[in-house]
């Protein structure tokens, strides 16, 4: 057989196939042999509306198979399967507290009542018509990080399931201090109860002064209308806060002087502390980072890797991120992209030749404000081991001698040996 | 011709200058009291008991409420159903209490949020279906069984906020919070 009809042969898919078979020496091209069969027919057709690819359906949000119920709970954006920092609408994570209501836009109103001069009702047209902002923030649920409570910690943990409760999106929408100026504030005004239009009817409370700062009234999100689990068609975003006080399906806000303590702010999203107390309004979301790649469960082989992960702080930019390499002996500057905007996500690197020896790495974040993460010794001598909420410890990833990745977060003393029921029912949980 | 140009600028100008007065852009609809109530189907109760309705329930209707609406998710008597804990030991929670054991009576800090959330959210299926007296006892109810109250007076408006929960006694503002927001007072 001369070597043009061998390529004959190669350039024939199914032939090609049986051809491998019948020749061991050509069983190791190098070159793929169903490759260029696109070539030669013709593509699919124009469509209205997009899809991705048929070989990346395995890219979907992680949910727990051991939730009791699909209409509570939360699902975890799969975040060593993305890149770049722009989470894709269709795999933001979700957090909801009784499924995603149907909102209809064209019976879709806001209403603006309590402490104003003038109580005021807007349509989703109306919203659209004010001036607008667009801005990249991300929303991460206080319960992100709840795994790192596991004592002793998840063999099975992927950085998904460590910390895909945290998405970065850019918002669409009118600042909240327009409309609140369009209603008029009374004397003595200092807290909003913005009311969500699911079957909790979920209320939070929110300080009149962020409301006024940076609060968005968001109808867009990446360029889109909001999908029906980020909040469709209207929903808060607050900056740097904990997602749950993001209230989605945004339908009613009440201006008070008192706050409602409702079920979300006291019975859940409350933090136990190491001493006993309960700390309430803990809004703001402390400094994390998370390497992505090289991350548990996935395996490398010797040789160039560019650890690749994701850091963000509710206190502003993130001004750089260290990567250890030696189990956090010595810590070295990762580099940041795009350049950090705050109180977004932003994608750090670091270039690395792994000799093919058992290490553990690990990241952690330093945010404008000089904050940075915690170990997890440092987390829980201040948090108690059954607090749920706002984990930032920094997690780390132990690299085999066989080139595979498993959680490198260690045993701690002094604890129960599982507290596997942590966050049971409530966001971040998994049973 | 150019004089009524001049007059049509001259008014468009007025009119743009009289919209943004004040910094409003006149948009949005003026809604009566009235019209807020109509909207307003699950009114916030703050911790004060401001949005409180008229009514009141015993333990005993409560029990009744309960076993109908409630029982089939949470358990006979508040515990051991599917669902979250209302009942659990001890009385307010430990550092060392599982989180699994966080309920009502140990770790709920205001008696309110009970009559908000339950009126707002529950049944989780059917959120909205219990009346406002059908609320107030099966508060009373899950108080009981916590025993928080003793069920010698119904739950009402006036009793319901003056119930003491003793989680109350653990709760604090968070001191980063109180930096940023030095009046925030915990009700």
């Amino acid at each position: 057989m001369n070597r043009r009809k061998l390529l004959q042969l190669l350039s024939k898919g199914a032939a090609a196939g049986a051809f491998v078979k019948l020749s061991g020496g050509l069983a190791q091209s190098k070159i793929p042999q169903g490759a260029t069969e696109t070539m030669k027919v013709l593509g699919t057709t124009l469509r209205e509306y997009g899809e991705r690819s048929e070989f990346e359906k395995d890219v979907i949000r992680y949910i727990s198979p051991n939730l009791r119920s699909r209409h509570t709970g939360a699902s975890f954006a799969p975040l060593e399967k993305l890149e770049g920092v722009v989470t894709p609408s269709s795999l933001h994570f979700e957090r909801h507290h009784a499924g995603v209501p149907n909102v209809n836009p064209a019976e879709y109103r806001l209403v603006i009542h309590g402490m104003v001069e003038r109580p005021l009702m807007f349509t989703l047209e109306d919203l659209k018509r004010f001036p607008s902002v667009t801005r990249t923030y991300f929303i991460e649920c206080a319960g992100n990080g709840q795994n790192g409570y596991r004592n002793p910690p998840d063999m099975t943990l992927t950085a998904t399931r460590s910390r895909g409760l945290v998405s970065n999106s850019s918002w669409t929408g009118v600042p909240l201090s327009i409309l609140l100026k369009e209603a008029g504030l009374k004397e003595g005004a200092r807290w909003l109860i913005p009311e969500g239009q699911d079957a909790a009817a979920y209320t939070r409370s929110l300080p009149l002064e962020k409301a006024l700062d940076d609060v968005l009234v968001a109808y867009a999100q990446n360029g889109e209308a909001i999908r029906p689990e980020q909040g469709y068609p209207v929903r808060l975003v607050v900056p740097g806060w904990e997602g749950s006080i993001q209230v989605k399906w945004l339908r009613r806000i009440q201006v008070t002087d008192t706050p409602v303590m409702s079920k979300d702010e006291t019975s859940e999203y409350t933090d136990v502390m190491a001493d006993g107390k309960i700390y309430a309004f803990t809004w703001v979301m402390d400094p994390e980072s998370i390497i992505t790649y090289p991350s548990g469960l996935q395996q490398i082989s010797r040789g160039f890797h560019e650890i690749r992960g994701l850091a963000w702080s509710g206190h502003g930019r993130i001004r750089r991120v260290e990567v250890s390499l030696d189990g956090g002996q010595t810590w070295k500057q990762a580099s940041l992209e795009p350049a950090p905007d705050a109180l977004s996500v932003v994608r750090f690197k670091y270039n690395w030749v792994w000799d093919g020896r058992e290490t553990v790495i690990m990241s952690r974040a330093w945010d404008e404000k000089g904050n940075t993460q915690p170990t997890q010794e440092e987390f829980f001598a201040k948090w108690a081991r059954n607090n749920r909420y706002h984990y930032n410890a920094i997690q780390a990833w132990r690299i085999g001698a066989d080139g595979k990745v498993v959680n490198g977060d260690k045993t701690l003393a002094g604890a129960p040996a599982r507290l596997g029921a942590v966050g049971r029912g409530g966001c971040g949980g998994e049973s | 011709m150019r004089r009524k140009w001049f007059y049509l600028a001259l008014s468009a100008l007025a009119l743009s200058a009289l919209v943004l007065a004040q910094g409003r852009y006149q948009i949005g609809t003026p809604l009566s009291e009235q019209e807020v109530q109509q909207w307003n189907i699950r009114p916030s109760i703050l911790a004060n008991g401001v949005g409180l309705p008229p009514g009141q329930g015993t333990v005993d209707e409560g029990a009744r409420v309960y076993a109908t609406h409630c029982a089939s998710c949470h358990g006979a008597t508040g515990e051991g159903g599917a669902f979250t804990r209302l009942v659990s030991e001890p009385f307010p929670i430990t550092k060392d209490v599982d989180s699994v054991d966080f309920a009502i009576g140990n770790y709920w800090q205001y008696a309110t949020t009970l009559f908000d959330y339950t009126r707002r959210a529950m049944p989780f299926a059917t959120p909205g279906i219990l009346s406002d007296d059908e609320v107030y006892a099966v508060v009373a109810y899950i108080l009981y069984q916590n025993g928080i109250i003793d069920g010698s007076e119904p739950m009402n408006a006036q009793t319901l906020p003056k119930v003491q929960m003793p989680a109350r006694a653990l709760l604090e503002l968070d001191p980063n919070t109180q930096k940023r927001f030095p009046w925030i007072k915990l009700p």
